[in-house]
Order: C-alpha cells, then structure tokens, then sequence
C-alpha cells in the first residue's frame, strides 16, 4: 500500500542543553508515518517519545536533521493547524462548560457559531458524551474527561492526531474501554494517529507501526508492523499471534537495555 | 465551600450557638464592657471637679463620667447618639450629616479603586508579556509602596491643587497609588498561573497572545484578581481618608476626623472611625459577594 507520507523524519536529533551537561533526548530518528496509519511509540521514561511527538506538534525544535508534516516544515504546519493534539491530562479549562471547551479551538480558528454547533454536537457524540453539554469538567470522570479532549482534538477535523500517553492516568478497566472507543474512532475517521505509550498491551492492540524506542540517547531500535483486522476485539490479546507481537516488542526494549537501571 | 452554610437550615437558636455569632457577640460585649470602664479613669481630669459638685458617690461617678459633652474617651452610647443624630436626624446632602461625608469619602474611594484596578491590571498585563519590564519595572513598584503615603499625599495634594486639581481626583490619585500595588502583584502571579499545558494547548491552536489572554490567562487569573480587590478596596478607603487630612479638610471622613480632633469632638471622631470600619467592610463584603456569583457563573462547585 502506497499512501501518501504524513510524517518523515530524516536523522532528527535533538540535544537539550542543561547544567549538568547536554541530554541527548533525540538520536538520529528516521521514521516514515503514512496516511491512515496508527503508529504507537513506545519505551522507557526518557527514550524521547513525548519529545518526537511535540517535534512533529513544533512545541520542540529538532536540533539536527529534517522533518515534515504534511509536506511542511512543523511550524508551517503548526500555523496551518494541521493536527489536533492529546496531552497526558486532559487540559480542560475549568470554567468552560464541555461544549465550550470543545468549543475552544473552533473559537480560536475564527469558525461560525452554527459550525460551532454543529461540530461540537457531532464530536461530542463520536466520543460518545452527547447530553453532557452543559457539564463543567470536575463533574465528569477522569475518563470522560479525556474523552471530551479527543473530541476537542478532533472537532477541527485535523487529518493528523497526536496523542501522548492520553490513557496514561487511568485505571486499567477504563483504559481498555477508551482503547476499544479509540480504534473504533479511527477506523471510521480514517485519521492518522500517532500514540505515545508505556503500555505493551496497548501499543500492541492499536498500533498498524509499533516503534520501540529506548533511552540515552533517545533512539528508534525496531518499527513492528502488524497485520490484525481493523474490526479487532480486545479478545485478540489472547491470541498467539498478539503474544508474538508483544514479545518482539519486549525483545526490542530488551535489546535497547531499557530494563536496566 | 462557602455556600455550605445556607444548604441545610438549622434552628436561629442552632446557628446562634454554632455559628459565629455566639463568639462574635460575647467579644463584642467584653470590648464594650472595657470600654465603659476605661471611660472613668479616662475622662477623670474632666469629671473630677463635676463629679465634687455633685457630691461624689459611685452613682454620680458613673453617670457624669459617661455624659461629658466633649470627653477624652466617649461611652460607647454617646458614639451611638452621635451616629444617630448625624445619620437619621440631620438630611443627608447637609454639610453636618456623616451620611454626607461618607459619600464624599466612598467616592473618591471608588474612583481610585478603579482606576487603581485598571493600572493594576494593565502593569500587571505588560509584565507577564514583556520579560523585559518584570525585571526593570517590578523594583519601581515595590519601591513605591515603601514610601510613606502620609509623606506623599500633602505633596500630591498640593502640587494637583496649584494646577488648579482640586476635589475628588487628587483624593482618588492617592487611592489609586495604594491600591494598584497588590492588584498588579496578584494578577502578575493569576495571569502566569495557567499550567504549561494548557499553555502548550494554545500553541498547537496557533492562538494569537491577544487569544492566549483573554481565552486563558484572564480566566484563570480571576481567582487571584478578586482576593487582590479585597485588599485593595480596603486600602483605597484608607487613601481616599488619609488624602482629606491635608486640603483643609473641608469634607470626608478625613475632615470629620480633623475636625474632631480640632475641636475636641471626641464622639464625632469615633462616630467617624465606625461609618469608616462600616464602609470599609461593606465594600469588602460586596466584592466578596460578586467573586461568588463569578465562580458560580465559571463552573465552581457550589
């Protein structure tokens, strides 16, 4: 399958300069992320994965090397506001009710209160939260509540996703769910998504493209393409050819010493 | 939070035990009691000759030394008097009416207090977009909240008042001098108080500085906006007093005080400090007042 490139990054590298001397969180990365993709990245703390992502969102700046986004440079593509991004938390403005914090980036971009309307009432409903409108966020669950930031991620219909570990604070059960509602979303959004993870499970369930990143420097070690259908349950965890996947994916961070101290 | 109080009703007799009205009241009455007594000693070198007259005994001690017509320390009911008797006797746009002075007083209060809001708040702004500005302004506003405004506030007076300045602004100047000092400290700190990543939220939406402040930082800096305005209110009264003592005190709350002391007037000086201490706390309750309808109106938990 030839699709068009979304991502493409040629020997990016990224050094901090701190105190204590330089901290090198990117090393040469190459990687190529497709139109329709899920790609997972995943590895230790400090193997640079959030630092990937907010290269590709241009909230950091490569040091070395080339990226593009959409054919653009990243701040080009920032400007063209080519991508909707997920942070860990879910960064509700408090004061705002749901609606209005989906709101938020439509307001911003300058669209009508109609189109406003009707894209908050069809986002909200993807993510499946229609009749909390008019909540405040501390009235929903840490769940909900990242659910309204997807759909606040997705209400200016960006073609690219970006999302750092946005399950990351929840407990097992929920996160489970939100995976199920998450790879359904992009089955029937055709976005690209690229995930940040520390979670094997969850790189291995979503992902087309697990990359295996591993820390000092911060560095790409394995790209695993699976092939499971785009209707998967989260039954296929039990399948030999998921335990196959997650093994390769342990093999990898094994290799890239990320479970030494 | 601070609607706790009002979602269950307990019995007058239940919130008076409860609350802090009991506590409240039995300070009250041991600061009167105080009061009475300090009185006689007091008010001694003025009694002493009337109270002979009379033929002493403690009666006589304790009405004479509560019913001197210009005493060192009034009674607590000769305060009450001369509150009634300026406030519901005497018609309110006349000269000797406290009502009168009061208005006089609360709105060169108020002029200062917005104007004082607004430089606070447009320093604060400027400071937390330029870098710059924080370093080379911030020194000058603490600076001039460590001089003296009774120092200051003859000079403001007189210096507006020989280019022909006179009346309510150069009062509302030296409000206005006192109370944007915490407005600009609490807004600097409110409108920096959005965390990294809802800051990092506006980046990717390429929002403008002007989207990033009204949209973010402005909101997330009411909470610190309104504790600054509580201070502030309170110290704009202070000014707007302190600016009355040296026009010649014609009105206000100031003059009255001058007045008093001019005069002996003790009980107009006290009568004075009490429509001042009411004023004051007035003010402060309403703003309290309005910061709860505004968390209630931004999503806070009632």
């Amino acid at each position: 399958m030839a699709a068009a490139s979304v991502i493409e990054a040629r020997e990016l590298s990224l050094t901090f300069e701190t105190a204590d001397g330089p901290v090198y969180a990117l090393s040469k990365v190459n990687l190529t992320v497709h139109d329709g993709d899920f790609v997972s990245f995943i590895g230790p703390s400090g193997c640079g994965k959030t630092t990937l992502l907010r290269v590709i969102a241009d909230l950091e700046q490569a040091s070395e090397g080339h990226i593009s986004v959409n054919g653009m440079k990243p701040d080009e593509a920032r400007r063209k506001r080519a991508y909707g991004y997920v942070f860990q938390a879910p960064a509700l403005y408090p004061w705002r009710t749901i609606e209005r914090n989906v709101a938020l980036p439509l307001e911003i971009m300058g669209f009508s209160a109609a189109e406003r309307a009707e894209r908050i009432s069809r986002n909200l409903d993807l993510v499946n939260l229609t009749g909390f409108e008019k909540k405040f966020p501390w009235q929903l669950s840490g769940g909900m509540q990242q659910r309204v930031s997807i759909a606040r991620a997705l209400a200016v219909d960006p073609k690219l996703l970006l999302m750092d570990e946005p399950f990351g604070a929840l407990d097992e059960i929920v996160r489970d769910k939100l995976n199920q509602q998450l790879l359904e979303l992009w089955g029937r959004t055709k976005k690209t998504v690229v995930f940040v993870t520390h979670s094997i499970p969850e790189a291995v369930f979503l992902s087309t493209h697990i990359v295996v990143m591993s820390p000092r420097p911060g560095r790409i070690i394995d790209v695993i393409e699976t092939k499971f259908p785009k209707d998967r349950t989260l039954d296929i965890r039990e399948t030999p050819e998921f335990l196959k996947v997650a093994h390769r994916v342990r093999e990898g961070l094994r290799q890239g010493h990320s479970y030494d101290d | 939070m601070t609607l706790a109080a009002t979602r269950s009703r307990p019995s007058l007799a239940g919130a008076f035990a409860h609350g802090s009205t009991l506590p409240v009241t039995i300070i009250v009455l041991i600061v009167i009691v105080i009061w009475y007594l300090a009185a006689i000693p007091m008010n001694r070198v003025l009694s002493e000759p009337l109270i002979a007259a009379a033929g002493g005994g403690l009666g006589n001690t304790l009405s004479i030394s509560w019913s001197l017509p210009r005493p060192v320390l009034p009674a607590p009911h000769q305060v009450l008097i001369e509150l009634w008797n300026t406030v519901f006797i005497v018609a309110p746009w006349r000269p000797k009416s406290l009502l009168y002075h009061c208005w006089v007083t609360l709105s060169s209060t108020l002029l200062g207090f917005i104007l004082g809001t607004i430089l606070g708040v447009g320093l604060a702004i400027a400071i937390v977009h330029v870098k710059a500005l924080s370093r080379s302004l911030m020194p000058w506003i603490i600076a001039s909240q460590t001089i003296p405004i009774l120092a200051i506030a003859p000079m403001v007076i007189v210096v507006l008042g020989s280019i022909g300045l006179t009346g309510l602004l150069p009062k509302s100047l030296i409000s206005m001098y006192l109370c944007f000092f915490p407005v600009t400290i609490g807004m600097v700190k409110g409108l920096a108080s959005p965390d990294p990543m809802q800051l990092d939220l506006m980046r990717t939406y390429n929002a403008s500085t002007t989207q990033v402040l009204w949209k973010l930082r402005w909101p997330a800096s009411l909470p610190f906006l309104f504790a600054s305005l509580k201070v502030a209110i309170a110290i704009a009264l202070v000014g707007a007093i302190v600016g009355e003592l040296p026009t010649g005190a014609q009105a206000g709350i100031g003059a009255r005080l001058l007045n008093g002391s001019y005069y002996g007037q003790t009980q107009q000086i006290w009568a004075a400090l009490v429509a001042a201490a009411v004023m004051s706390s007035g003010l402060v309750w309403l703003i309290g007042f309005i910061e709860r309808r505004v968390a209630l109106a931004m999503g806070g938990r009632p």
